[in-house]
């Protein structure tokens, strides 16, 4: 069985700073796999190369066996390597309807109909409905964004990525800026995920990631520092000493 | 579910709907003709100074490409459809498209150029273009007539019918009509999901790349729609006035054009056609009581406008005419069908 997403010594060096260091990544088909490590180690430079937003220096990448290395970013969202984005991406005058209206007509190839009325299919505004319900925004669909509450802004966030119907999600802390009791909204539809979406997970809260989480990744200066189950990765001495040494910091 | 769905359609195709002071509008642009006869030259002028308007708010309102050059594409329809009715080809649904074609494709050539860098880039790149045409224009005077202007344009009837009068009728309402159905065509591009997708690529141009978006297709595309509409703009002058002169590639007319876009609202389409009113208008005035200082009290208004904001001045005359409405026992606008 081929996996999900595998990268092959990947490199990018922003002139003399090496931000991904020969990164060679093996995410298995319907896996949740979060990607660890402190600051600065190169976790979103990973994204930004997996989604097309940035060149690699060298090294390919491949998307459910086929190779998405020279595709740019839009065609890469079509054969479903989608992403969400640690702050907020959102289009802030348009309402989550309409966003998620475009996303969907975009995956069934009409977003580019110049003379339909936008919300006359209604096999798109179905599915439109359907996902903003299982994203607890079914009651704000009219609303634009920008009048959303933060946390319901950050379940549209992952909603516009799943309306693209991703084969491998990439969640870039899901939860980052989420007040305490909102947060188990956001973690309970995380788990309700449909199990053949493959998930990579970039996150900072341990707890979310160790209840989460089936594989782990730990990225330390760019490189992989290590990779394993969450029991092996929760007891390795070398990942301890990266989080701690950071703390020390703090 | 299904009621869900219904709402949802219902909410998302909202804005697409025909409104009752859309009907008036129109209605009392063709009232004019009778009410003020003698006028009809300058109304002809309004009107295709609204369309040359609404072409820039396409671009600016709906994908927010910013342009001081969008008289380029102006002085090429002109030009173009002058050039037609000179050489024997004096249709003018012929020159109109002769016009629309020209600016398009020279759009497109040069739409590449604006995908990348920010609106000051673009401002330099477009104001460049226009710059170009219009010494271009004046190098080969012996086409475009230079600084003389372009004689002997033979301009035949519309639709071999209605002969161009003096007095500017059939000008008001041929220019009238063509804005019209080019208003009608701009509304299903702008509410389609083409014209969403617009909106997208402006509000967030990463994330619409992120949702399977290609910005720089919408942005080619609608520059070039953008353009033909201006050039349509600028054969209409041409074919209205019989006359033209290096001024329709003039800065001072992407300026005035931009001026007119920002007194109307950007983003709503009737916005080009307002600001060419109130502007016309007020210049038609103003110069007669200040000839020399018109400018100035525009310049006000200008200001005033910019910083008392749009969204207040439009919300105040909507809810005024929705009372009004609502006083005679009509229904309100959200009730009528999609258009």
């Amino acid at each position: 069985m081929t996996a999900a997403l595998i990268t092959y010594d990947l490199v990018k060096n922003f002139g003399g700073l090496t931000a991904t260091d020969h990164v060679s990544l093996t995410i298995a088909k319907g896996a949740r796999h979060a990607l660890i490590g402190p600051n600065g180690a190169g976790k979103t430079t990973l994204i930004n190369l997996l989604t097309g937003v940035l060149q690699p220096t060298s090294g390919r990448i491949s998307l459910m066996g086929e190779d998405v290395s020279d595709i740019p970013q839009h065609l890469r969202v079509k054969r479903g390597l989608v992403r969400t984005f640690q702050i907020n991406q959102l289009f802030a005058d348009l309402t989550p309807l309409q966003s998620l209206g475009l996303a969907i007509s975009e995956r069934h190839g009409h977003g580019s109909d110049w003379w339909r009325v936008a919300g006359t299919d209604r096999s798109v505004i179905a599915e439109a409905v359907e996902t903003l319900t299982r994203f607890g925004l079914a009651d704000t669909l009219d609303t634009p964004t920008h009048f959303l509450p933060y946390g319901k802004q950050r379940l549209l966030e992952i909603a516009l990525a799943f309306a693209c119907n991703p084969k491998v999600l990439l969640l870039d802390e899901p939860a980052a800026g989420v007040p305490e009791e909102e947060r188990h909204d956001i973690i309970r539809i995380l788990k309700s995920l449909p199990a053949d979406v493959t998930i990579v997970l970039i996150e900072h809260d341990m707890e979310l990631v160790f209840s989460y989480a089936d594989r782990i990744t730990v990225l330390v200066n760019g490189g992989i520092l290590t990779e394993g189950s969450v029991t092996e990765i929760a007891q390795d001495e070398r990942v301890r000493t990266v989080y701690l040494g950071e703390d020390r910091h703090d | 579910m299904n009621a869900s769905i219904e709402t949802a359609i219902s909410a998302m195709t909202r804005s697409a709907r025909w409104s009752h002071w859309e009907s008036l509008f129109w209605v009392l642009s063709l009232a004019v003709l009778w009410l003020f006869p003698t006028k009809a030259l300058l109304f002809s002028q309004i009107a295709i100074m609204g369309l040359f308007a609404l072409s820039l708010d396409l671009i600016l309102g709906y994908a927010g490409i910013v342009s001081l050059g969008h008289a380029a594409f102006f002085g090429l329809g002109a030009y173009s459809a002058g050039l037609l009715a000179k050489h024997g080809l004096g249709d003018p649904l012929l020159g109109l498209l002769g016009g629309a074609v020209a600016a398009a494709l020279i759009s497109f050539i040069t739409s590449f150029l604006l995908l990348r860098g920010s609106d000051l880039t673009r401002l330099m790149v477009t104001l460049g273009i226009a710059l170009m045409l219009f010494e271009a224009a004046n190098r080969f005077a012996s086409i475009t007539g230079g600084a003389d202007g372009l004689q002997g344009m033979m301009v035949k009837p519309v639709l071999g019918l209605f002969a161009f009068d003096l007095f500017g009728r059939t000008a008001y309402l041929y220019s009238l009509v063509v804005l019209f159905l080019l208003l009608l065509l701009a509304r299903r591009i702008v509410h389609s999901p083409f014209g969403l997708s617009l909106r997208a690529v402006k509000a967030n141009r990463l994330r619409a790349g992120a949702i399977g978006i290609s910005p720089a297709t919408r942005l080619i595309a609608i520059y070039t729609v953008s353009a033909a509409y201006a050039g349509v703009a600028g054969a209409l002058s041409a074919q209205t006035t019989q006359l033209v002169s290096l001024d329709v590639l003039d800065f001072h007319r992407s300026a005035d054009v931009m001026l007119v876009l920002v007194i109307g609202g950007v983003g709503w389409l009737y916005g080009g056609i307002i600001g060419a009113i109130i502007f016309s208008l007020m210049q038609d005035w103003l110069a007669g009581i200040t000839p020399q200082y018109w400018e100035f009290w525009i310049g006000l208004v200008l200001v005033s406008l910019v910083l008392v904001g749009h969204g207040r001045l439009q919300s105040f005359l909507k809810s005024g005419i929705g009372l009004v409405f609502n006083r005679l026992g009509l229904a309100s606008a959200d009730q009528r069908s999609v258009s």
